[in-house]
């Protein structure tokens, strides 16, 4: 089983006729995925590649019946976007938008909370999800993933989820589902959304998290684990070596006083009995030793 | 983007928050007219962009021109922390009854704005925090309901501010909310906000984190550009539009994504190495953007190799091998280049550089593999 998507989850791609949503959009649907519409305001009527797009999210919902979007749009556009999904019914929303303003993400997070419970959002400024062989959203590389399980794979960072997967499919490790959760200071899924998924997943046996500095959301999971994970957990966290102070690229990843180091978050999530490694091929070698140890 | 105080402080004054008469000055005559201007008793403040300058020196009363020509003189050119003194702002000096604490920001947990208020102000929050957290009153603000007048009334109540203070104040905080939302700050923060001896509430200090992602809808921030940074390596990443921050190792350092580039710096101190910089070229990296990353980096003395770790996701591969090849014909690179390539288009970039490979551009197969080539080469 996959958390989230699966192979009969349909989507509709918001931003296809763009330049990087026609390149991840065919992309995705070329990979397997049921990519059934697109939309842009002024070229409703046409088609993108035999994708035919609809002028907004309400229409190509009635025609399509998909529950799932893909957010490609710039960060202007970027939380309208979003709204507009929800309102349109849409279950799941991927948004792989970088350079969302913070006050932009707090406000959208909320009205979609307040008023679409039900609706789930990835992101924004993440690499999307992937379930190896059933479903691709976003701007991963389908080839470094591998289906089959046992692992399910949840990361702050984009590229160290790409390295997570090349790392253990190189070794013939497969993966139930790999789900980029972004580095903004306000996702819409964050890790304990996925450690209660992958926990409830009978065909995911072990989990890995990639976690950075910044934030207490290593924490927090550090915690969840001890308290509702039964399978094993193999971390890494990004950034041992980043000054404090410094914003290390993703809007979220700062050290401020002594708030967001790794060590602090490596030591929360070893308490919990977690296997920590120092990088992602460590990582990788440790899962590989879980993943022996199954059987 | 952190603003100087007195970037701050006029960014609050466009939103109403009350604040000294005062203003800014490079040179010594600047700071009289600015003393002048703004009436005696003055406050000269150092401008650094680091707490502790009170007691580094770099504020000083004044009663007359004199005394404002001799402080002036030593603020200016200081060295505070590593930071040197450039600008000064000149305020007149208010007579402080009480000194309280005021703040918002993300609080990311619980995914809505955090505000902080003390009666407990002057010192830095955290000692507050460490020593005596209940003088700390915490908000809640739902981002969509805003902080109401009513909420900041029953919190500056709650706070337990001085009874002729608490009208000023809820207003003050509503304006200060505005401010941090509408002026899109991560961190909107006045320590000391004072109650003065005449019963006047307003900002004594500004600290303000401008939320960098926020700026393309605010072209006023351009005003605020003077001295951001004194790294010319950063100011060149700056212009060039990356992601870049200057560190002391002898590996540069150049990736795609943060987590990777953070990683990155990681592998390269556990293999022994130290990196240069920490510099992440983004989502869709174009070969412009990877030319010029090797710029900045190749204009770094102390790099003795460079280390491009790239896993392609919405980066192609083969633009970013592109990139080199340009970075290449523009500029000679002086250090080494070891390349680990793999992602979205990784075949195509390989076979495009393929060609190319030599002593001073070299590909490894993994980020370890490459890690330990890059600190070999700057060990030599």
């Amino acid at each position: 089983m996959s958390i989230f998507v699966d192979e009969n989850t349909k989507v509709i791609v918001q931003g296809l006729t763009g330049g990087q949503g026609r390149f991840h959009g065919l992309r995705n649907r070329d990979y397997g995925t049921k990519v059934v519409a697109g939309t842009s305001p002024s070229k409703a009527g046409t088609d993108v590649d035999g994708v035919p797009i609809y002028a907004n999210m309400a229409e190509a919902v009635a025609a399509t019946g998909a529950t799932a979007s893909f957010v490609v749009v710039p960060p202007a556009g970027a939380c309208a976007a979003i709204m507009e999904a929800a309102q349109a019914g849409i279950e799941f929303i991927v948004c792989i938008t970088e350079g969302i303003p913070a006050q932009d993400e707090a406000l959208t997070y909320a009205r979609l909370v307040q008023e679409f419970p039900g609706t789930r959002l990835l992101g924004p400024n993440c690499p999307g999800i992937i379930s190896p062989g059933k479903c691709n959203i976003g701007i991963t590389s389908g080839d470094i993933a591998l289906a089959g399980g046992p692992v399910g794979i949840v990361s702050r960072s984009g590229t160290l989820t790409y390295q997570a997967l090349y790392e253990l499919s190189s070794q013939g490790i497969g993966q139930t589902t790999c789900v980029g959760i972004g580095g903004d200071p306000v996702p819409g899924t964050n890790f304990i959304d996925c450690l209660e998924a992958f926990q409830a997943d009978p065909e995911t046996k072990a989990i890995m998290m990639i976690g950075e500095i910044g934030g207490s959301e290593e924490e927090r999971a550090a915690q969840y684990i001890a308290d509702y994970v039964t399978k094993p957990v193999v971390s890494y966290v990004a950034g041992v070596t980043a000054p404090p102070g410094r914003k290390m690229g993703h809007a979220g990843a700062i050290i401020s006083g002594s708030q967001g180091t790794a060590q602090a978050k490596m030591d929360a999530l070893r308490a919990a009995g977690v296997t920590i490694a120092l990088n992602p091929t460590e990582a990788g070698n440790a899962m590989i030793e879980v993943v022996k140890n199954l059987k | 983007m952190d603003l100087f105080e007195y970037q701050g402080k006029q960014y609050f004054a466009q939103f109403g928050i009350s604040v000294s008469p005062g203003g800014v000055a490079d040179t010594v005559d600047e700071a009289v007219a600015a003393a002048e201007k703004a009436g005696y008793p003055v406050v000269v403040k150092a401008q650094v962009k680091v707490g502790g300058r009170g007691k580094a020196g770099g504020i000083k009363l004044a009663d007359n021109a004199d005394e404002v020509r001799l402080h002036a003189g030593n603020i200016l050119g200081m060295d505070i922390k590593g930071h040197v003194v450039r600008r000064l702002w000149v305020e007149h000096s208010s007579d402080i009854a009480k000194e309280y604490y005021a703040s918002f920001t993300l609080d990311r947990p619980n995914k809505c704005h955090l505000g902080m208020l003390s009666k407990e102000g002057g010192v830095e929050i955290e000692v507050v925090a460490e020593e005596n957290p209940d003088a700390i009153a915490k908000i809640s603000i739902d981002p969509i309901v805003g902080l109401t007048l009513e909420a900041a009334t029953e919190w500056v109540a709650a706070a337990n501010l001085d009874e002729e203070a608490r009208v000023q104040a809820a207003q003050l905080l509503v304006k200060l909310y505005t401010c941090y939302v509408e002026g899109d700050c991560d961190l909107a923060e006045i320590n000391p906000l004072i109650l003065t001896t005449e019963g006047q509430v307003h900002a004594l200090d500004a600290k303000v984190t401008l939320d960098d992602n926020a700026s393309y809808r605010h072209p006023e921030w351009a005003d605020f550009a003077w001295g951001e940074t004194e790294d010319v390596r950063e100011q060149m990443a700056k212009e060039k539009g990356l992601n870049y921050i200057g560190l002391d190792g002898t590996v540069g350092i150049i990736a795609n994504g943060a987590g990777l580039a953070m990683s990155t710096l990681d592998v390269v101190n556990q293999v022994g190495g130290s990196a240069a910089n920490f510099l992440d070229i983004g989502g869709g990296a174009s070969p412009d953007v990877m030319a010029a990353a090797l710029e900045v980096i190749n204009s770094d003395p102390k790099v003795k190799a460079i280390f491009v770790n790239i896993f392609g996701g919405i980066t192609k591969v083969d633009d970013v091998a592109n990139g080199i090849l340009e970075a290449l014909r523009r500029v000679t690179i002086a250090a080494p280049i070891v390349l680990r390539l793999d992602g979205t288009n990784a075949a195509e970039g390989r076979a495009l550089l393929q060609p190319h490979l030599n002593d001073q551009l070299i590909a490894e197969p993994t980020m370890l593999d490459a890690a330990r080539r890059a600190v070999a080469l700057a060990g030599k």
